[in-house]
């Protein structure tokens, strides 16, 4: 049981970056921008992330600096996008290039340091519950924030004003831009808060999750983010799921390399990966479900002086 | 204000201008980013950009490098003509590395000594083998399922890397290699032919240069060529003239995979002479940027893999020399990369200075 109760714990520790990563590029994906930079801007902003708390020794300086990295290079993406027109699969490869190489080129230094003492996060009561307390009760508040922030945007999207706009920019940019909405501003508002989230997740991995900095970290889980929204047909909650779900196959690979189960590590280690593909492969096998879920402009540019 | 505007046709000399701007950005960028970190720019500018090609040596080394990156590069370039977008050649550059490999350790295992005229070809079919196989899994499920050939060859490449580690640190280890994660080493007959004494630079170089010119003809001459081209800019075009988008996915995956394959290959049987996990360098992303650099078009690809290798080169020396690590070369190429991109805005759009309303 207590087997268990570690696994579920280490599942959600594991799904959040996900779900944070995955929630950001809905946002991004709603408004019409596919960032295949993800994983680009979640190893600079990891790196960021650590080099903040390394040498402030607080966590949330560490997400902050993240999250300002994430929307900093979201940024120059939207601009390149949304201004400029350029090829977004292009941009975003560009942006996952770079990031790449610029986080191994500045992070150097930062390979093999320590952060400062850890503290564990427990909900005083509640942690105390059999099986449910070592389950759920001893996370890192991103854990818990980052189900609020899924029902946030749920409810942004879907209750307000403001939310239905982003989508109709998304579904119709043309339409929304003839309504009179500033489509480029906004699109770019989008990628920009999509970049911050995808920050916070990258710095949840080097000050959270591993908690260290290597060159090449995120190791694909921005990709991986990427294939979530797809597989959440761009649904907050569903994201939120999905996540879950890919915590839940890293761990188990995990835990059942630590069982002495047989099998080369290697080959486990390819679970999340395959995983990845047969989700696709499940959820892409019916492409009119596809078209009526995914907005309708994603990916392609727009041109307002036309 | 400056505005874009739309031009009414796109601009071929902006196009041709735009690589050469967005180095002189990088170029600009290297100097500055020198100076802040309080290096001479004149010395780093020098590693990367005179160094190497000073000497027959440095010479030989940058084709040596440039191979592996034209073969993928002009496979890529087709595929994204085609509109597909496959973004895990390094994938693909691995499995030929695995199958090349494969092949070296039986001839090595067997003690055959073969001629190189006869090991040389069967490198190549293994490794366009074993890439063409991993470009064939994404190009599958997304021809049957729809899957997203970006996703799916993405996470190829980590099941691929996953794979080539199983392998060095499992089965292929070498008994005798004190428990280093490599094969033993390859035995000389399966070395690639070298094209000049005592140098690294091997034949698949020639092999590179000359799939450069199957490909120019390919794209440019033969009626196959153009179909595949159509689907990419006007799908609808290319049903109405009845070409198929399945054969098109089809013929530029497998290509592109067997290309990357080759690469492989040769640079297992020739630089490398063993499998280790540094066979897994890289190249199959850089290739993606000489693509693009290289405008899609095969003689692009070969000056802009030179290019590229340049950087490559340059960022192993700044270590050395300089004492910067060698991940500078990756900032480079992102850099040049973005403003390749930027620049290109150039070709469709013209600026236009207005009046704020």
């Amino acid at each position: 049981v207590n087997e268990l109760a570690s696994l579920v714990a280490a599942t959600l520790s594991a799904g959040t970056p996900l779900a944070i990563a995955g929630l950001g590029l809905l946002v991004n994906e709603r408004a019409g921008i596919l960032n295949l930079g993800a994983e680009g801007i979640m190893l600079v902003s990891a790196l960021a992330g650590f080099a903040a708390t390394y040498h402030s020794g607080n966590d949330w300086v560490g997400f902050l600096a993240g999250a300002g990295a994430g929307a900093l290079v979201a940024a120059c993406f939207g601009w390149l996008v949304i201004w400029l027109n350029t090829n977004q699969y292009a941009t975003g490869l560009a942006v996952s290039l770079f990031g790449g190489g610029f986080s191994a080129f500045v992070g150097v230094n930062y390979v093999g340091r320590k952060l400062s003492e850890r503290s564990d996060f427990s909900i005083p009561l509640l942690r105390d519950l059999p099986f449910f307390g070592r389950a759920l009760f001893r996370e890192h508040p991103l854990v818990y924030l980052v189900v609020g922030t899924a029902l946030a945007i749920a409810w942004f999207l879907y209750r307000t004003r403001a939310g239905l706009v982003l989508r109709a920019i998304g579904e119709a940019p043309e339409s929304a831009h003839a309504l009179g909405y500033p489509v480029r501003r906004i699109r770019l508002l989008a990628v920009v808060v999509g970049g911050a989230l995808c920050g916070v997740a990258g710095a949840y991995f080097s000050v959270v999750y591993a908690p260290l900095w290597v060159e090449g970290m995120v190791a694909g889980r921005g990709w991986i983010a990427l294939a979530l929204t797809v597989f959440a047909t761009w649904r907050p909650a569903r994201v939120l799921l999905g996540a879950y779900l890919f915590g839940g196959v890293t761990m188990l690979q995990l835990h059942l390399q630590g069982m002495g189960v047989n099998i080369a590590n290697q080959l486990m280690s390819m679970l999340p990966y395959l995983a990845t593909v047969v989700v696709l492969v499940a959820i892409s096998r019916n492409p009119a479900w596809i078209r009526l879920n995914m907005p309708a402009s994603l990916g392609k540019p727009f041109f307002p002086n036309l | 204000v400056i505005e874009l505007e739309a031009r009414p046709a796109p601009s071929l000399r902006m196009s041709v201008l735009s690589p050469l701007v967005a180095l002189l950005i990088t170029v600009a960028v290297a100097a500055l980013l020198f100076v802040s970190l309080g290096k001479d720019p004149v010395r780093g500018l020098s590693v990367f950009l005179v160094e190497p090609f000073h000497g027959t040596r440095a010479l030989t080394e940058l084709g040596l490098k440039s191979t592996p990156l034209i073969l993928i590069s002009l496979g890529l370039a087709l595929c994204y003509r085609s509109n597909i977008w496959n973004i895990g050649a390094e994938g693909q550059y691995l499995l030929g590395a695995i199958a090349g490999g494969w092949l070296a350790l039986s001839v090595t295992e067997a003690g055959i000594a073969l001629p190189p005229w006869v090991f040389f070809p069967a490198a190549v079919v293994a490794g366009a083998l074993g890439g063409a196989l991993w470009a064939a899994v994404v190009a599958f499920l997304r021809d049957r399922f729809h899957a997203s050939e970006i996703l799916v060859s993405l996470m190829l490449v980590y099941v691929a890397n996953l794979l080539l580690s199983y392998l060095v640190f499992g089965p292929w280890k070498d008994p005798n290699g004190f428990n280093f994660p490599q094969t033993v080493n390859f035995s000389p007959s399966t070395e690639l032919p070298r094209l000049l004494h005592g140098m690294r630079l091997h034949a698949g170089f020639l092999a590179a240069l000359a799939t450069a010119g199957g490909m120019w003809i390919f794209l440019f001459h033969m009626h196959r060529g153009i179909q595949l081209q159509v689907g990419g800019p006007a799908p609808a075009a290319a049903r109405y003239a009845g070409f198929s988008s399945r054969s098109a996915l089809w013929t530029t995956l497998l290509v592109s995979g067997a290309l990357a394959g080759v690469a492989g290959s040769f640079e297992v049987c020739g630089p490398m002479g063993q499998l280790t996990p540094y066979v897994a360098s890289g190249y199959g992303f850089t290739a993606i940027i000489v693509a693009f650099v290289g405008r899609l078009h095969p003689l692009g690809c070969v000056l802009a893999s030179v290019l590229l290798s340049m950087f490559l080169i340059g960022g192993e020396l700044a270590q050395s020399r300089v004492g910067l690590p060698s991940a500078l070369s990756g900032v480079f190429q992102g850099v040049l990369l973005f403003s390749l991109l930027a620049c290109d805005t150039l070709i469709l759009f013209r600026p236009r200075w207005r009046r704020a309303a």
